[in-house]
């Protein structure tokens, strides 16, 4: 166990235990969703099914439907898909690139920045797909054998590197994302109590285990696979770029590109996930997993990568001058001064002006300013793609050719389908699946939770305890044992022995040993004491927490069945009880069994 | 043959790895430790080495850049060359450049679903399997050390049951299993 610095803020606040963490993030699933969420859902439900009504129409209708034209022949389609995309950054870059660098607070974002990433995928992918025109015959866009002889799809078009690039990406970030929920899904199907959801969650879980060497597995495949996604991550959107960068249109064909849509990328990432974090640690009462140090750290990535942005626009716009390519050079003197003046404005002051501001501390820990922030942001970068598509295309070489796009309601809709299909994805993810990652949670307590590093709670007196597990320590350890002789190694076990004894003795003073005769006696005063229980009416004293299926079948042989007569138990009879049973020394005491179970008795 | 499994429960991952560093020295073998969550320093104690499952990773690696190298070869210069723009299609070698991004991203992806699969294969975890942790609470905030009496034929039961309780237990159980 490593001991982090007492200088970093805590990245889980309060006196929290390993129950807690598990309580907290489940209790979405486990309690009723609250009326907020039915509201949100039924809005986005509609928004999802109009932009599905938008879809089959524009099918039906064809590519027409939008406002495309001659000149500009791309437009809100590929806006939306490269927003989409670059909105699906941010998840795979926190989890993996964050998991190489050991950035211990990405573990209150990873789980929901994933399955945002998935859904913005998701929502990226239909864009092409209806712009196909056949979405029916999509599969074509892979290197199948088929009909038509040698027919090969063409390996030297970025169009086709976006196809590998993209399906990469999401089925790797999905396995990525469903490796890691594995075992929360494994401490939910453990914890839930309805027929329907107990075997849903033991479906999900695949029969996790939590056994040593699955853990260490565990471990390898996520380091291995950050490393596999790391790179992934960059390709991607360096491969969007390239659908723009290897053509030869002015305003695109820049080798500036590739980074420049990356840094991008992360910027609009970061910021939908702080707009979908801000709310969900709201909503789940969160706050202690998720808090401003980690707003304020996300924040921080939101500056740098607005700041290479920022470098980008204006390295593009020295370079149109400084190249001497008259077509370039107008290119990018019409997008500033043009009839989309009011769209590079938007995306200037969006994306380069904005995330300055957060070099003041004050605002960029104030949670009310990172939402409003965030929202800009997202719309700035809505706006980068949309001035670099269209007016890059709306004047070509022939000036009776240029040409205004003007979006029907068609374009529209499916936009804003899109966000209501993600809308509906997000929040049924949130309402079913945990929000946070509860087993990696857990690691980082003992680290970096408050109680433990301000000793209060259950962590007082923990690293006074635990000095010995210090990772040198041991290592010491072990080198001096080795050289002793074996008789020196059982002396040594039968000291540790007697410590061990002493402390347990210590700690139980009023331990109580019985001869058979005296255990008899016991029983039946302890009975007399709770009064006697039946097998008839038996409850199930498994639910009281800390009674396993053995140790309740030896309390009915001793006659206790009810809630009732456990709820009467008091310090003596629980010692009475460890020494009859032998097996769980102090067990009921720590756990409040009495307490448990007046209350469910009372709930019976 | 019916053999007898003792599981000692904790409340703490480091008592649970102290406890497994008694048994340890005192010459029982632990046969599996169940965690809420992966137990840093224990794998050494309990004998559990290192996973080989980035070698595989490796390996599946190398396995789709080759399959992407070969499938691309056939496609887009043998069977089906296309001149576009006069730029090179003769052989891989002078077309390889604009090859290059399906490669890696083929190489990635093998690699990924390849070693998640091996993954899954090995902690014997498939869609509807059945759970095989000895208690719920496992899964939660308890800690489970499996001892079995055919693995330490040098003790008895009763050797091994008053050796737990010398740990810091919260609960023992006894079980036959088949």
């Amino acid at each position: 166990m490593h001991k982090e610095s007492d200088i970093r803020i805590p990245l889980i606040l309060g006196d929290k235990s390993y129950r807690d963490i598990t309580d907290d993030i489940i209790r979405p699933i486990e309690s009723k969703a609250p009326k907020g969420w039915y509201i949100l859902i039924s809005i986005a439900g509609i928004f999802a099914l109009w932009g599905v009504g938008c879809i089959v129409y524009l099918l039906g209708t064809g590519i027409g439907a939008w406002g495309l034209n001659k000149t500009v022949e791309w437009a809100w389609d590929i806006t939306n898909f490269v927003w989409w995309v670059g909105i699906g950054h941010a998840g795979t870059l926190i989890s993996a690139v964050l998991l190489l660098f050991r950035q211990k607070w990405r573990m209150a974002i990873n789980r929901a920045a994933e399955a945002m990433t998935i859904f913005a995928v998701m929502m990226a992918g239909m864009f092409p797909l209806i712009h196909m025109g056949r979405l029916w015959v999509g599969y074509w866009v892979f290197p199948l054998p088929n009909q038509y002889g040698s027919m090969w799809v063409n390996f030297n078009s970025p169009l086709l590197w976006d196809v590998f690039a993209i399906s990469t990406y999401f089925s790797v970030g999905l396995v990525f994302w469903y490796i890691g929920l594995i075992p929360d899904f494994a401490t939910i199907r453990d914890r839930v109590t309805k027929p329907v959801a107990k075997k849903a969650y033991s479906i999900l879980s695949f029969g996790w285990t939590g056994g040593a060497k699955a853990w260490n597995r565990f471990e390898v495949v996520s380091l291995v696979l950050a490393g596999l996604a790391t790179p992934l991550v960059f390709s991607v959107h360096s491969i969007v770029s390239f659908d723009f960068a290897t053509s030869v249109i002015p305003g695109w064909h820049t080798t500036i590109f590739p980074p420049y849509f990356v840094a991008g990328a992360v910027f609009s990432g970061f910021a939908m996930v702080q707009t979908l974090m801000l709310i969900l640690r709201k909503a789940f009462k969160l706050e202690a997993y998720l808090h401003v140090k980690h707003v304020e750290y996300m924040n921080i990535v939101i500056m740098a990568t607005g700041s290479i942005v920022g470098v980008a626009y204006i390295t593009e716009l020295f370079i149109s001058w400084y190249s001497g390519v008259e077509y370039e050079a107008y290119a990018f003197l019409n997008r500033a001064t043009g009839p989309y003046w009011w769209a590079y404005a938007s995306m200037m002051t969006c994306n380069v002006l904005s995330p300055q501001l957060m070099w003041v501390k004050k605002l960029r820990t104030s949670l009310t300013f990172t939402f409003i922030l965030a929202i800009i942001v997202n719309i700035g970068m809505w706006f980068e793609r949309f001035v670099i598509i269209v007016t890059s295309i709306h004047r070509d070489y022939l000036p009776s050719a240029w040409s205004y796009f003007h979006p029907t309601w068609v374009d529209i809709g499916i936009y804003a389908g899109t966000i209501g299909i993600f809308t509906v994805l997000y929040l049924l993810f949130a309402r079913y699946f945990p929000t946070m990652p509860i087993a990696e949670l857990k690691t980082i307590l003992k680290s970096s939770g408050q109680n433990f590093k301000e000793g209060f709670g259950n962590g007082a007196g923990y690293w006074e305890k635990h000095a010995h597990h210090g990772h040198d320590e041991h290592q010491a350890e072990i080198i001096t044992e080795k050289p002793k002789t074996v008789e020196a190694n059982i002396e040594e076990v039968v000291v540790e022995e007697n410590l061990v004894e002493e402390n347990t003795t210590e700690d139980q003073p009023d331990k109580l040993v019985f001869t058979k005769e005296e255990a008899e006696v016991a029983k039946n005063s302890l009975l007399e004491r709770l009064g006697v229980g039946s097998a008839d009416n038996k409850d199930d004293l498994k639910v009281i927490n800390g009674v396993g299926p053995v140790l309740e079948s030896k309390l009915n042989d001793m006659g206790i069945f009810t809630y009732l007569q456990v709820s009467k138990m008091t310090i003596e009879d629980y010692n009475v009880l460890d020494a009859l049973t032998g097996s769980f020394p102090g067990r009921a005491e720590r756990d409040d069994w009495a307490g448990q179970a007046s209350k469910l008795n009372e709930n019976k | 043959m019916a053999d007898k499994v003792i599981y000692a429960m904790y409340d703490d991952d480091d008592t649970t790895k102290d406890a497994a560093q008694h048994f340890v020295d005192k010459g029982v073998h632990v046969s599996e430790v169940y965690s809420p969550f992966p137990i840093h320093g224990i794998d050494p104690i309990i004998g559990v080495e290192q996973s080989r499952l980035g070698i595989v990773a490796f390996m599946f690696g190398l396995t789709g850049l080759a399959v992407a190298m070969i499938g691309i070869r056939y496609m887009n210069i043998i069977d089906w060359p296309m001149n576009i723009g006069g730029k090179p299609n003769f052989d891989f070698f002078h077309n390889m450049p604009s090859f290059v991004p399906v490669m890696f991203e083929f190489t990635v992806l093998i690699a990924a679903h390849g070693m998640a699969f091996t993954y899954l294969l090995r902690n014997k975890t498939l869609p509807g399997m059945p759970a095989r942790n000895p208690d719920p609470r496992t899964t939660d905030d308890r800690f489970v050390i499996e001892l079995r009496l055919e693995d330490n034929h040098n003790f008895s039961v009763d050797d091994l049951l008053s050796m737990a309780k010398q740990t810091n237990i919260v609960e023992l159980e006894e079980k036959t299993i088949k």
